[in-house]
């Protein structure tokens, strides 16, 4: 037996696999399995599961009633589509918003004197890794109508006379937009930073030797070479973006609901798991959807990994 | 054509970036030594040591001078044993995944086997699903299976099953795995086999090889992967929140109770220590990157 251990590939190879596969099929596999199994059944009276195959909870999702208000026994209530559109609509803006800014951030870096380049890594490290719940925190004490926003809008409007009253801007969709750019910024800057240090300067003297002006530089040579940082760093937003609940939850409050906070409220309280499993398949068969579909056409590399 | 030149509209651009990132962190430091113990305005600091002061809800005079609300966080139990688990669950979960991790990138990198694509594939499904997505997958099967078997087994009241401990390091183990073997299968992409072919040629069984050759190599890759795992572990909300049970109260899954019924200075006190403690880790791995080169 141990012979055969230290000659045969095969045996040692699945050797060395088996406690991942335990893992994964254990904690991964089974549970995804089991959270389809689930969503076809509905809920019992005390909020446990009721074992059925029914289409009812993905029926609903897409707005199908049978509460309505007007008296008929069924009717169309657009409520559980509006939520996966506004989570949907707002990870895209907040991808499209962090590249817009982690993209000139990553360049300055990528083309900073090499001695001073991990000092502006290191800034950029900091925020990543202070924690997700603390960051989320610093933006309530920033928008709060207390906050140090209002504060300094205060004192400008203070100094030209202009009467000034606090804005409401904490529990607004626009405060949920900017926590999910504050949170998710550096895993954007880190890949593309990746991608743009690898680039040869040579390149960039041949464009220019070519005749290319810096910005048909910047088009030609220096963004396409850099869009697997890019790819890589949308995959790290807005995947998270997508199921995320902190972030709504302590600045959109009861204002800006997702279907993260629509899932964690189905298995905390208002307890219809079944309906809770069945809305986590469908934002995990749109985020792979997106996923195969950007990766198919731009591919991503070992940037991935920040 | 000079390398290090840029526009003038990447450098404003990367100022108003870095003070993006950077003045949300510096407001929570600042009102960590507030007076106010509403914390609604910034009342001041808290300047002088002594009896505890408070005037009209501000807190005029501490034994702790300008570090009051630190010394109020030292004294909370509840936060002291929240850090325990915190740092438990990420120690434990760190060691077990490297080590699983890296025996199956050594494996998918060096080795033909049976399920080698499928074993892929269930790698890469972590890193592309939404965390909620695997976070009530395993809630469901804890929760069904710790009712399956406390019916079975007759149990009742304290002695019943539950969410703990020992499920959270469960799940943090599987959601880092991935982590860690992408970051050592990269790591031993970089180099070929030959370097273990050659100790092999010269009589090393594949344990020496292992030992002398190939663990030298992708140390580094370990490291860092090691690395990943533990703040990933750290700083993981998603997954504990739905597999903790009472007692395994993490750091983060305690602030964010507190934050939807009260904003206190406290949190301010923990966040500035949590940002000073990453700051001197970041600066020591620089650190000892800088060393390594």
């Amino acid at each position: 037996m141990l012979r055969r251990l230290r000659e045969d590939k095969s045996i040692q190879g699945t050797f060395l696999i088996t406690p991942t596969l335990v893992f994964m099929v254990g904690l991964l596999i089974i549970p995804l399995i089991l959270t389809t199994i689930v969503s076809f059944g509905h809920r019992s009276a005390d909020g446990g599961v009721i074992y059925a195959f029914s289409f009812d909870n993905y029926l609903r999702l897409i707005g199908y009633s049978t509460q309505c208000d007007n008296g008929a026994s069924v009717c169309f209530d657009p409520l559980y589509a509006q939520i996966m559109w506004r989570s949907f609509s707002l990870a895209f803006n907040t991808t499209v918003l962090v590249i817009l800014l982690a993209y000139p951030l990553a360049y300055f870096i990528a083309r900073a004197h090499p001695i001073r380049r991990n000092t502006f890594l290191f800034l950029v490290l900091i925020p990543l890794w202070t924690n997700f719940v603390i960051r989320v925190y610093a933006w309530m004490m920033l928008l709060r109508k207390e906050g140090v926003i209002n504060i300094v809008f205060g004192w400008i409007a203070g100094m030209l006379h202009i009467p000034f009253t606090p804005l409401e801007m904490l529990y607004t969709p626009g405060a949920v937009l900017v926590g999910m750019v504050y949170e998710f910024l550096p895993f954007m800057i880190l890949p593309i930073y990746t991608s743009l240090e690898k680039i040869d300067n040579s390149l960039y003297e041949a464009a220019a030797d070519l005749g290319a002006n810096p910005f048909r530089t910047f088009l030609r040579v220096t963004l396409p070479l850099s869009m697997p940082g890019v790819v890589a760093g949308t995959i790290l937003v807005f995947i998270p973006v997508m199921g995320t609940f902190i972030v709504s939850d302590l600045l959109g409050g009861r204002q800006v609901i997702l279907v993260g906070n629509l899932i964690q409220r189905q298995f905390l309280d208002a307890r219809d798991p079944t309906f809770g499993s069945a809305a986590s398949l469908i934002l995990m068969v749109l985020t792979l959807i997106v996923t195969y579909f950007y990766t198919r056409k731009f591919g991503f590399g070992e940037e991935i990994v920040v | 054509m000079n390398p290090h030149r840029r526009s003038p509209f990447i450098l404003i651009a990367t100022i108003l970036v870095y003070f993006f990132l950077y003045a949300p962190i510096f407001v929570l430091v600042i009102y960590s030594f507030n007076s106010s113990r509403a914390n609604v305005q910034f009342d001041g600091f808290i300047s002088s040591y002594g009896d505890l002061q408070i005037v009209n809800g501000d807190v005029t005079q501490s034994p702790c001078g300008p570090f009051h609300w630190f010394c109020e966080l030292s004294k909370n139990r509840e936060v002291i044993n929240a850090a325990k688990n915190t740092l438990t669950i990420a120690f434990t979960a760190t060691i077990i995944s490297t080590i699983v991790g890296t025996m199956a990138a050594l494996a998918l990198q060096r080795y033909d086997f049976k399920l080698k694509a499928f074993s892929q594939v269930s790698l890469y499904i972590p890193i592309v699903i939404p965390e909620i997505v695997m976070g009530i997958g395993i809630l469901t099967l804890f929760s069904q299976l710790f009712s399956l078997l406390n019916n079975w087994l007759n149990l009742a009241g304290d002695a019943r099953m539950t969410m703990g401990l020992f499920t959270v390091i469960l799940s943090h183990i599987a959601f880092m795995i991935p982590f860690v073997t992408l970051v050592v299968q990269a790591r031993l992409q970089g180099f070929d086999k030959s370097y273990e072919e050659a100790a092999m040629d010269l009589g090393a069984n594949e344990w020496t090889t292992f030992q002398r050759v190939t663990f030298p190599m992708i140390l580094p890759g370990v490291l860092s992967g090691a690395l990943l795992a533990f703040t990933l572990s750290l700083d993981d909300f998603v997954i504990t929140f739905f597999t903790n049970g009472p007692g395994s109260t993490t750091l983060p899954i305690y602030v964010y109770g507190l934050l939807r019924r009260i904003i206190t200075p406290q949190v301010n006190a923990l966040s500035t220590v949590w940002i000073s403690i990453v700051f001197i880790a970041v600066l020591l791995l620089q650190w000892i990157q800088s060393r390594e080169k």
